[in-house]
């Protein structure tokens, strides 16, 4: 499968910017920087040497395990190295691994007809409240005698474990959500990254000062505004209020949230106009052209914005608003693996499950890859990492708490059918919040009641 | 007539003339500009799309739902044609209302049936109706059945009634009748149907994203989504695979273009 | 499609014929309709009282005890809690009255002209109808060449800096610009083969009385063309409350492209697994169907029965 492509690096490296946003997080881990190669398994964290007798010595000997991936083949690094663990598997547990590669969007909008019909053992997922919903339905496996994990901390065990408090997943990667800029426009400007709102507030009244736009910003895909909401509502409301809200135990039309509207509407001026019509690409791009300051993304944002650019990018967490509050939390969206309870093999399912969540599986990834992503098992190498990935790395660890994303940690018809249209509709009339805090409230009792 | 038909053409001729372009090409120089010429966006769509599988699912899925349909409407409407029940009405009511009905209104219980039919290991490696092709086959089966029943009846109908009076007369049987009398007279609208349900089926992915979930199962409407995501910008790419996609059926209709128009216009008989 | 014309065979001779089956000719008759309408009840219509069942509870989908009877709250909210419901009629309204005023006069049009014959008349009508072979994925797709706010021509043509397809204010329009180019040729189709079967002599006759081409035109073949046009009109109708690839493939049905298909599927397809509420909305589409499949059908039924 491994196509020599000269045109890959190609593509991964001058995305332009009117990409149809679809592919986001299969974008993410496109291009996450540039590292040397040369970095080995350091560490095996598996247990499934065969003398090994806990829990998955046994099932090793299983002959097939089946792997569904949300990445197409030939799609880019990604499924490099979701191929390559599969593939370092197969090798070291003397297993066939089938892979059942399916494009990014499409597995993740027939996600439910996937698992009820008939599923891998393994599938990739997504950790919080979008892996604790089908941990609730019955539909993925409870892999609690996995853990622990060597190498994988609290943080990632807290956010693999469902309501009941078992464990429905392993993390494999993640990216943080940070404000991007470009360090030569910052330095040509003799601008510093703001610690306060009140930095802030200068900075950006700065840049307009020299008709720049202070934020880049793109609505087109509805996930794109979450972003925005996570941070303020994180900042003015703090990491367990906002928790509370996504779980549905606060609700949406409290002071607390119209607040983050109120906020948020003061802050639109200082962010590009007409958003609905632009994906996240082309807002990227407007940040590395120079015509806007800042823009709030994943990590992954490198992937909208040139080559020559990407290695002029920096970032810093989103200021504090209320210094009570703080500003030590952030999301940080996690992908990993589930086993499926209506897998075949359920045994080798854990077995292989047990594995990804390793540093070895994790470099194999990484090696094989021309891009590596930021692993979750802190065993695992970054000698392929580039700065960015190193500073992420740093970010999350200093974070207090972590959020998934909205439509990762809140229930999902809650999250797609209503708050991404309420966000857009409060785009295009800032002015109503009341109306629209009140009509998700509504709808989010009519769904969550 | 001529502008309007430039017109028309444009766009899908605008697709071809960039496909053959390279995206740093028309990215420098803007898409108003002329050259940049290379193949090489067919062979990258063709491998990163991996249209060989997909073409090759869409065909197993098209054929048999074609024929299926074109077989089963036919003897519908050669009992609605030939003889006169009561019910004659009523039946081809359910048959059109069916292919009327918006296919999202259906869809949770169809895949629910589905989900529970068991298959035998060698029709389908999952073990039920899901993921399989025949599950695609027969829903479309289901939905196109309607119409196509409705023009052929209306066909058979104009045919000359003495040849079935004098086929009663030397006895043969109705499905002589069938089979031998009225089908080779009806190939003309058979043609012409066959047309119109390779490209409304072959172009259906409505129900494979919802009733495959095999990457390497989907149909070639589906595999256009491998270019999207990460490689959506690169227009010319996706106008190459958009291309490839459509030429099948392009093929078909320019194959059965004359039956295509005889067939349809007999359809409906001088007044 | 092709229009009901009717045939003029006298029906006693029909009913004649039916006595004289053998068993094993009745047999045949049978499941000569059996088969085929066992399929059709079994995929379609069973399906569609599932829904209208479904459409009455709260169901995630997972396992059938967690069905919960919910009356019509489905219903209530879709009607007053759920914004983009109106929006989405909205859409579909203007949907069904373009595709009236632009593709169908257009292909009336055209086929008209293109039924004389003229000279490339084969060329034309290719030119037309190519679109139609597409899907309307497809269509997508190669309007996104036009449509693309930094590399579309059009943006690039007139210098303008729109975006096609994101802005909410203008993506209906230029869903529906995409729509009529496919669409044009499909009813063009139609009315051809409706106008094939406008007996030649009607026309030569209005000729003879010196009839101009319009006026031959309105007085003698669109009066003929009366169950064309009742069928056309239905198929119009449907097709723009069925309207759903095209949305579904520029930003799935949101942010200006809300259609009803479109929201059905958002709380069907993907993680949202609302079916009580999606099925509700699935009813409201089939029956606001069923009263234009009832209409077709009584066209039909009163050009058979003649």
């Amino acid at each position: 499968m491994a196509r020599p492509d000269p045109r890959e690096s190609r593509f991964s490296s001058t995305l332009p910017a009117s990409v149809n946003g679809f592919g986001r997080r299969s974008l993410l881990r496109g291009a996450l920087g540039v590292g040397a190669l040369g970095a080995t398994g350091m560490l095996s964290a598996c247990g499934d040497d065969s003398t090994s007798g806990s829990g998955s010595g046994a099932s090793a000997k299983a002959g097939n395990v089946k792997f569904g991936i949300n990445e197409a083949k030939g799609s880019g690094p990604a499924n490099e190295r979701l191929q390559a663990m599969a593939d370092a598997y197969a090798k070291k547990a003397g297993v066939t691994v089938s892979v059942n590669a399916v494009d990014h969007n499409t597995f993740q909008e027939s996600i439910t007809t996937y698992l009820q019909g008939s599923p891998d053992d393994v599938f990739t997922w997504f950790a919080g409240y979008r892996m604790a919903q089908f941990a609730e339905g019955g539909q993925i496996a409870d892999i609690s005698d996995v853990w622990p994990l060597d190498g994988i901390g609290d943080a990632f065990k807290k956010a693999s474990t469902a309501a009941d408090g078992k464990q429905y997943f392993v993390p494999v990667s993640y990216y943080p959500w940070a404000v991007f800029h470009r360090k030569s426009v910052f330095e040509k400007n003799g601008w510093t990254q703001p610690k306060t709102m009140d930095d802030l507030t200068a900075l950006m009244k700065e840049m307009q000062g020299k008709k720049m736009t202070p934020f880049a910003f793109a609505a087109k895909d509805a996930w794109a505004p979450m972003g925005t909401f996570d941070i303020l509502n994180m900042r003015l409301n703090g990491y367990d209020f906002h928790m509370a809200l996504t779980k549905g135990e606060k609700a949406w039309d409290s002071p607390e949230v119209k607040n983050v509207f109120a906020t948020w509407k003061t802050l639109l001026p200082y962010h590009q106009e007409n958003s609905l019509g632009r994906t996240w690409q082309e807002a990227a791009t407007s940040m590395a052209k120079g015509d806007c300051g800042m823009y709030l993304l994943g990590t992954f944002v490198v992937d909208g914005v040139p080559k020559e650019a990407q290695e002029d990018l920096d970032f810093f967490t989103f200021p504090e608003l209320d210094a009570s509050i703080g500003s030590d939390a952030l999301d940080a969206p996690i992908d990993g693996f589930c086993v499926a309870s209506g897998a075949q093999d359920e045994e080798a399912g854990k077995a292989y499950i047990k594995w990804l969540a390793s540093a070895e599986a994790a470099d194999a990834a990484n090696n094989a890859a021309s891009a590596p992503f930021i692993a979750a098992n802190t065993a695992a190498s970054t000698a392929k990492y580039g700065e960015l990935q190193k500073k992420s790395v740093e970010v999350v660890q200093n974070a207090k708490s972590i959020a998934q994303f909205l439509d990762r940690d809140t229930n999902a018809d809650l999250a797609n059918t209503v708050i991404t249209a309420s966000l857009q509709d409060f785009i295009k009339k800032p002015d109503d919040i009341d109306g629209i805090t009140a009509s998700i409230q509504q709808q989010a009792k009519s769904i969550l009641g | 007539m001529a502008v309007l038909a430039v017109i028309w053409l444009f766009p899908l001729l605008w697709a071809l003339y960039n496909s053959f372009r390279e995206y740093s090409y028309t990215q420098t120089n803007g898409y108003l500009s002329f050259g940049g010429w290379t193949l090489d966006n067919y062979t990258e769509a063709w491998n990163r799309g991996n249209f060989g599988l997909h073409l090759k699912n869409s065909l197993l899925i098209t054929i048999p739902a074609v024929a299926l349909t074109l077989f089963l409407s036919s003897l519908v409407a050669f009992v609605l044609a030939r003889f006169s029940y009561r019910f004659n009405l009523t039946l081809l009511g359910v048959f059109l209302a069916a292919n009327l009905l918006p296919p999202q209104a259906l869809l949770i219980p169809v895949f629910r049936m589905f989900k529970e039919i068991p298959l035998p290991a060698f029709m389908s490696e999952t073990g039920t109706m899901l993921n399989s092709f025949w599950a695609l086959i027969l829903v479309n089966t289901a939905f196109q059945l309607g119409f196509c029943t409705f023009v052929l009846s209306n066909y058979m109908k104009t045919l000359p009634h003495e040849i079935y009076e004098s086929a009663e007369l030397d006895g043969a049987s109705v499905w002589r009748q069938y089979w031998q009398l009225t089908m080779p007279l009806v190939r003309p609208a058979l043609a012409a149907l066959a047309t119109l349900q390779v490209t409304w089926i072959y172009n259906e992915f409505f129900w494979a994203t919802v009733l495959i979930s095999r990457g390497d199962k989907y149909p070639v409407t589906s595999a256009l989504n491998n270019l999207r995501g990460q490689f959506f910008s690169d227009t010319n790419l996706v106008a190459a695979g958009s291309i490839i996609v459509a030429l099948p059926v392009l093929v078909v209709f320019f194959a059965l273009q004359k039956q295509f128009v005889s067939g349809l216009t007999l359809g409906s008989t001088k007044g | 499609m092709t229009t009901a014309t009717p045939t003029r065979r006298p029906r006693r001779q029909r009913a004649r014929v039916e006595k004289r089956h053998s068993g094993r000719d009745r047999l045949v008759i049978g499941l000569m309709i059996g088969v085929p309408t066992l399929l059709v009840v079994w995929l379609v219509w069973l399906p569609a009282i599932g829904s209208v069942l479904l459409s009455f509870t709260k169901w995630n989908g997972f396992k059938f005890s967690a069905i919960q009877w919910v009356g019509t709250k489905n219903y209530v909210d879709i009607a007053t809690i759920y914004p983009p419901f109106w929006p989405a009629i909205r859409h579909n309204l203007i949907w069904l009255v373009f595709l009236f005023v632009l593709p169908t006069i257009l292909g009336m049009l055209l086929a008209v002209v293109l039924d004389r014959e003229m000279w490339g008349s084969r060329f034309y009508q290719t030119a037309f109808y190519l679109p139609v072979v597409l899907s309307l994925a497809l269509v997508g797709f190669i309007w996104q060449l036009f449509y693309s706010t930094d590399q579309g021509l059009i943006n690039e043509v007139f210098g303008s800096n729109v975006d096609w397809y994101g802005d909410p204010d203008v993506n209906l329009w230029a869903v529906l610009v995409a729509t009529a180019w496919r669409h044009t040729g499909y009813i063009m189709l139609i009315y051809l083969a409706g106008l094939k079967g406008v007996d030649g002599s009607l026309r030569e006759a209005a000729a003879v009385d010196g009839a101009t081409e319009v006026k031959t035109f309105f007085h003698v073949i669109f009066p003929v063309m009366r169950p064309i046009n009742m069928i056309v009109l239905v198929i119009v109708v449907i097709e723009s409350l069925r309207a759903f690839d095209l949305v579904w493939i520029v930003n799935k049905g949101r942010n200006g492209l809300e259609l009803i298909s479109a929201l059905v599927s958002q709380n069907v397809i993907g993680e949202a697994t609302r079916y009580g509420f999606g099925s509700a909305l699935a009813v409201i589409m089939m029956v606001i169907s069923s009263v234009f499949i009832t209409i077709y059908l009584r066209i039909v039924f009163r050009e058979e029965r003649r």
